[in-house]
Parts: structure tokens; sequence; C-alpha cells
């Protein structure tokens, strides 16, 4: 398989604060991957590094062969942990400022899925409630066709219900040449849709495993091993 | 026969025993078409990866095979599913008297016991 993301001894520091220290890790082509950890792990540090909104103190990430910049930007799609959406703009506006913006934005993804959460193209965004515009944001992210999705707390804001919609849409929208990246910590929520989990805290990597081989050795839920191994 | 998956397993091998209740109950009939990977993720909630894998080996043991281009098949092998279902039915039978063994019935005392049960409910 191939590898499309590389995290090389990434390590981010915040004046004397640490944030993330010596990361290594890679990611192939055609996985879920869970970016788990505790508040304050380093968990949207490195999804900011990765998308070149942060730059590390040492260390690079290389996706798909080029280090981060300009070149993948346009093979990420980036959801951040809180919605920059112009409160001004109709859905429908937004949609168009997206396709506009990306070449691999598909429009009809778009309205098919807004169709779906039954959110109208012709509300105004300040007229939606907190959930309903994750929801917008995340119908966006997810109508690129990038090779990595990069989602930060994707379902923390939504409600059960949107939340199974949510992951239904990861799953169906899984194609072999991308790879998606789930930061949060709503683990039980989402383990069943991983393929692999990268275990993060106090900015160190404390280890990265295939869900199966979690569940086969340690006889326990993802959910479980993290409370494990995070015990406070 | 939903997918009730149990969090402290191996998720594949939890596909893999539903789709095999769901051949030997005839929920897929003998040599019907399975749907699609994707379709049965979606349905199970589940990573295609996993759903992949436990279709991969349940095409090793035999019991569906894939056709290039038009999906996959259960087999037509009705000997086969038949030695699966009571391979199945064992397995279950043997867990039931070690969990009656546990309270205290020997494996005579259980027999008695069934048919005492089953005697009294066609009454």
């Amino acid at each position: 398989m191939s590898c499309l993301l590389e995290c090389r001894s990434i390590t981010k520091k915040f004046g004397t604060f640490c944030a993330l220290s010596d990361i290594n890790f890679t990611i192939e082509r055609g996985r879920i991957v869970g970016l788990l950890g505790p508040n304050g792990s380093g968990k949207s540090t490195f999804i900011k590094i990765a998308n070149g909104l942060l730059t590390p103190t040492s260390g690079e990430i290389i996706i798909n062969g080029s280090s981060v910049g300009t070149e993948t930007k346009k093979m990420v799609s980036y959801l951040p942990e809180r919605t920059y959406l112009n409160n001004w703009m109709k859905v429908s506006e937004m949609i168009a400022y997206f396709s506009d913006f990306y070449d691999d934005f598909d429009k009809n993804k778009a309205y098919e899925m807004l169709q779906r959460l039954g959110i109208s193209p012709d509300a105004k965004l300040k007229t939606l409630s907190k959930g309903t515009k994750e929801k917008v944001q995340l119908i966006l992210v997810m109508s690129r066709n990038a090779d990595i999705y990069l989602l930060d707390e994707p379902i923390g804001g939504v409600d059960p219900a949107a939340r199974d919609y949510i992951l239904n849409t990861i799953i169906t929208n899984y194609n072999e040449n991308s790879s998606v990246i789930i930061s949060t910590h709503l683990i039980s929520d989402i383990e069943q849709v991983l393929d692999d989990v990268i275990f993060i805290k106090n900015g160190h990597l404390v280890l990265t495993s295939s869900v199966e081989d979690i569940r086969m050795n340690q006889e326990k839920s993802i959910d479980a091993y993290f409370r494990e191994v995070f015990r406070c | 026969m939903t997918w009730n998956l149990k969090s402290n397993q191996p998720i594949y091998t939890q596909l893999l025993e539903t789709i095999q209740i769901r051949i030997i109950s005839g929920f897929y009939p003998v040599g019907g078409k399975l749907p699609s990977v994707r379709e049965l993720a979606a349905e199970a909630a589940v990573n295609p990866n996993t759903m992949q894998k436990a279709l991969s080996e349940l095409e090793r043991s035999g019991l569906i095979h894939s056709q290039r281009t038009t999906g996959r098949f259960i087999t037509e092998d009705t000997v086969m599913i038949r030695k699966l279902r009571e391979d199945i039915a064992r397995e279950h039978i043997e867990k039931f008297f070690k969990s009656m063994e546990q309270i205290g019935f020997t494996n005579e005392e259980t027999e008695e016991l069934i048919i005492a049960i089953t005697r009294r409910e066609e009454v």
C-alpha cells in the first residue's frame, strides 16, 4: 500500500510549551484513522500543521510526496474545530463559493446531502442553529473529492441521529485512494468505522495500532482501552 | 438479525458470524447474490475495509465466491451450508451445557430438564 501522509519527527513549541514532541507516523491510502487524545493533547495542533495553518518548530509532514504547501492544500479537505462560514450568506451561496474555490468540489453531492439532512439551500446561515451550521460545514468538506479529509471534532456538536448520518456519509464516501483522519474524544461513537487509531497524550505519540488488533489483544473496545491508557 | 456488534471483540469476526447466520437461516438464499461491500458496511455502520476482511475470510472458507464483475454469491453447495448449520448448533449447545455446569447441573440433569420443559410446552 502506498503512503499518503508521512509525519516526520514533528515538534511544535509555543514559547516554552511543547504542544507536539517528535511525532512520527505514516498513513496509507484508503484508511479511516482516529486521532485520539484527551483535551489539550495536541490533536488540533497536528491537524493545523498538516493543513499549513501552523508551521512546525522542526520536522515536516509530507502529503502525497510533497511537503505541506500550496500543492497539498488542493489535496486536503479540512473541517476546522469551529465554523468559519459567512453568516450573511445563504447555504446555496456558500456552496457556490466552495465550488468556485475548489476544483474538486462536487455540487450535486452537496445538494444531495443537504436534502438528506433536511437543510434548505435558501436558508441564511445566521438563522441556523449551531448544530445545523456544523452539518453544513461538514457537507461542504465532504463534497470535495480530496485525497485526505482532516476532520477536527466532526461530531461534537450534532445530535446522535445526525451523528449516525455523518458516519454513514464518511463510510459511503470512502474510496481506496483517499484517507480520512478524524480527531475526537467521542470514541465509542466512531470506533466501528475506524481502521487505525493514533493515541496522543501531552504532545507525545502513545501508540498507533489497528482497531482490530486492540480489540483482539486487549479484548476490550477502543473506548475502554482509551480510558485505561489515559486514566486521570 | 441485526448487526448487533459487541464492543469487546474484533469486529470482523462478528460480521463474519452474522453473515454465516444469515446464510444458514436463508436470509441470504442459496446461490443468491450478496449486497456489495459498501452496502453491507453502511448497513452495519462499520468500516468498509473491515467488512471486506470478513468477506475475504468467508470466501476462503468457500461459503461465498466472487465473480469478477458481477459481485459476490452464496455457495450453491447445500451440503456445506447444512454442515455449517450443524457446527453452529453444536457450538451453541456446548456453550449451553457449560453454563449449566457452572450453576451445578450435570449433563444428565440438564438433558432431563430440557425434556421436561419441551414436553410441558407441547401440552
